[in-house]
């Protein structure tokens, strides 16, 4: 896919975390041809043209990032798929997953290959697609999934817009399950969400926003589990939000039900109080929920049940955020935040490295069904480095995106990437 | 930025007029005791004062009114300012102009206030945060957020009728709290003034998850909501609730909700009855307890023009001094 690299490196002195393997051990990482070639021992007459020095720094597989808005094809006034490649790949991203909402819907092979070409041209990231789950994402016909899976797309979704039949959604779940395809859904009764725009509680009842209840979330989730039951499809649920949901999707995967979820990073850490006066930053879509929900969302990532954390990436121009907040467009900037607010969890949650760093790599990548987020020998080596004890502070100056609509903008992180290496070729380095 | 940082400067004066939320009781205090010395001013032969000549003030209305665009705009006139009336439907500002480009426009005709309402909830908010420092931004009714001089007018009325303490007062507002700006801002403002009792009174698909945390009893009978009740404030009850499956009919409402002279029966005998305009006849109240002797209705529309001078007047003379 992206060019491999013939460079032959060495990445030594590093704390290798890499879970896939359960391996996290000071050890030396050997790269030629744009693969790990060994771990620990270098191979019989390996010299390396590159050193990198990791010592005090973690090495582990580059990122995999399950949802990214790229805006490319169709807004590229926001974003485009080489500017938020630049930024995941100072994120330490070296998988990102586009939803099929782009314009025109990734409801055609031209649409995802056209994609691939733009992050092949760009050569910083790997970027894979979601096709769209119905036409047009309309709900009503189903897409050309077998043609769409020929060219590229490793799931369907229907991105967030609503499938209102409970009938078109079943035959979309049969006939991705025909194909093996992993059915991508996400969980919200438009009906009741109602056009609202916060969570349906405490904060939304003092401002007077429309209100989005729990059941949004619940109701679509109990719908949709009946049908993968009924279907057999593999399926997963993006961008959980309630605890509740995330216990219905537990109960479920104890029953044996083949289905994962996952979390994006700022509903492991805001909550509807952020929303505070008004803050558009905070106006997501799904909506931001209680500090009880951030708590169980938190366990319920600790335990597995939520397999992946994402960045929901949502990149807005300023004058998307800049209007009366319920007016706002919805969504986070988020790719250039992904590693160091996750690793804040080993504080605050007492989540061991490797299981953090578990849900950013082998988690997601067994989800998208990719070859990615390992370090195992002969895999490509996409590798992310970085200094967890380094501090920066989230300004215009460090945010790389395109788009710095971000609710974290002022926030001090810890941890920063160091290097990224895409198929053993260096694509970020810091100073 | 809190709003308490954005309505008050740091002397403590009223910069903004946003929301109830965020002030103090002794501000709200000063600006009743500033209507009622505009309230004679209405009165007069010549209803005019000084206080604002020369001044700008531009009603900038998102969503139609005539009751509350009125009365700002008599009100700013009594205080001799200049007025200009600014009607964009929603209709107008989708043609392309963001709300932030309508704004600065307006700033380059050298405005000084912006009399604001907006169907968005936290619109009077990004304005006043949008706009330049010298302009002030009164909330005349954001989305479902906030309507604070229409819940000063009220307040103004129940300390005329009642007088000044508000700890003795059980207050029941009926009807449609879930959409109310007017609501959210009188139950904020009676627990400032330390209401003996507030009361919210509907079916449940009128009143909002956790409304209790906005400082009311909740009650869902109208005989046991308003026993005992010194003031009953009734909302209106927009015909289009009919349609969103939230009521079943007018009828079925105002059967069990609406107020008539034989409910008022259970309140207290020198019940004070209210209604922040316009009426549904027939829907919230009778006719009979509308023109009532319990009636304040029309009085709360005077007074709102006292009110608003008074908020006007506050939020330009904080400017005054500050140039000095």
């Amino acid at each position: 896919m992206t060019r491999a690299s013939r460079q032959r490196i060495r990445i030594s002195g590093g704390r290798v975390i890499d879970p896939a393997n359960g391996i996290d051990d000071t050890l030396d990482i050997y790269i030629a041809k744009g693969k790990l070639v060994a771990i620990g021992t270098a191979p019989d007459g390996f010299s390396a043209d590159q050193e990198i020095d990791a010592t005090n720094r973690i090495v582990c597989p580059g990122l995999v990032d399950i949802s990214a808005h790229l805006r490319e094809p169709g807004l590229e006034h926001k974003t485009t798929i080489a500017t938020e490649t630049r930024a995941a790949a100072s994120g330490g991203i070296t998988t990102l997953c586009c939803p099929p909402d782009t314009r025109p819907v990734i409801d055609t092979p031209a649409v995802a290959e056209l994609i691939r070409l733009r992050a092949e041209a760009a050569g910083m990231a790997r970027v894979v697609t979601l096709g769209a789950l119905t036409r047009e994402l309309g709900g009503e016909q189903l897409s050309e999934m077998a043609a769409l899976r020929r060219a590229g797309c490793v799931g369907m979704s229907n991105a967030g817009r609503p499938v209102t039949s409970t009938l078109v959604l079943r035959r979309a779940m049969e006939y991705a399950a025909t194909f093996d395809l992993t059915v991508f859904l996400t969980a919200n009764d438009h009906s009741l969400a109602n056009n609202g725009c916060a969570h349906e509680g405490r904060v939304a009842t003092r401002l007077g926003l429309p209100g989005i209840p729990e059941a949004a979330e619940t109701a679509a989730v109990a719908r949709d589990l009946a049908l993968i039951e009924q279907t057999g499809v593999r399926a997963h649920f993006c961008r959980l939000t309630s605890g509740r949901a995330a216990r219905m999707v537990a109960r479920a995967q104890f029953d044996g039900t083949p289905v994962t979820a996952d979390v994006a990073i700022p509903y492991l850490y805001l909550s509807e109080i952020d929303i505070g006066d008004f803050d558009s930053q905070c106006h997501l879509i799904p909506p931001l929920r209680t500090v009880e929900d951030r708590q169980q969302l938190r366990d319920a990532l600790q335990r597995g049940n939520l397999s992946a954390i994402c960045s929901d990436h949502q990149p807005h121009e300023p004058d998307a955020k800049s209007g009366p907040y319920p007016s706002t467009e919805p969504g986070a900037s988020g790719l250039d935040t992904l590693l160091p607010l996750s690793l804040r969890l080993a504080e605050e949650q007492r989540m061991g490295l490797p299981e953090l760093i578990d849900r950013l790599t082998r988690g997601p990548a067994n989800i998208l069904g990719v070859p990615a987020g390992t370090l195992s020998v002969g895999a490509r080596a996409d590798v992310c480095i970085f200094d967890p004890q380094r501090t920066w502070v989230v300004d215009s100056n460090t945010l790389v995106s395109n788009c710095h609509n971000t609710p974290f903008y002022g926030w001090e992180m810890q941890g920063r990437v160091t290097h990224t290496l895409l198929g053993g070729r260096l694509v970020y380095t810091s100073i | 930025m809190s709003a308490s940082n954005l309505q008050i400067d740091s002397k403590g004066h009223l910069r903004h007029f946003l929301s109830i939320s965020g002030l103090s009781r002794q501000l709200i205090t000063e600006i009743l005791d500033t209507a009622e010395s505009f309230a004679g001013v209405t009165e007069q032969t010549v209803k005019k004062v000084p206080l604002l000549r020369g001044k700008t003030i531009v009603n900038l209305f998102f969503e139609a009114s005539t009751r509350t665009r009125t009365t700002f705009e008599l009100a700013a006139k009594r205080l001799s300012a200049d007025v200009l009336n600014i009607n964009l439907t929603q209709s107008s500002t989708t043609k392309g102009e963001t709300l932030l480009d309508t704004l600065r426009n307006l700033e380059a005709m050298h405005v000084d206030m912006f009399v604001v309402r907006h169907a968005d909830s936290g619109a009077a908010h990004f304005i006043a945060r949008s706009v330049a420092p010298h302009i002030s931004v009164i909330n005349a009714g954001d989305g479902r957020h906030s309507h604070p001089t229409q819940a000063m007018l009220d307040i103004f009325t129940i300390r005329r009728v009642k007088g000044p303490d508000f700890g003795r007062l059980r207050v029941a507002i009926v009807g449609d709290i879930l959409h109310s700006r007017v609501a959210r801002s009188q139950i904020h403002a009676l627990n400032l003034l330390n209401t003996g009792e507030v009361r919210i009174v509907a079916p449940r698909t009128l009143i909002p998850t956790h409304a209790e945390e906005l400082g009311a009893h909740i009650y869902h009978d109208l005989r046991t909501g308003i026993k005992d009740a010194d003031v009953i404030i009734m909302l209106r009850l927009q015909r289009e609730r009919m349609q969103g499956a939230l009521l079943p009919s007018e009828h079925e409402y105002y059967e069990l909700f609406g107020l008539t002279e034989e409910k008022l029966a259970v309140a207290a005998p020198d019940v004070t009855v209210m209604h922040p305009g316009p009426i549904n006849r027939g829907v919230e109240m009778d006719s009979e307890v509308a023109d009532g002797p319990r009636s304040v209705i029309l009085e709360q529309v005077t007074h709102g023009i006292a009110v608003r001078m008074a908020v006007m007047s506050m939020a330009m003379r904080r400017k005054e001094g500050a140039t000095q």
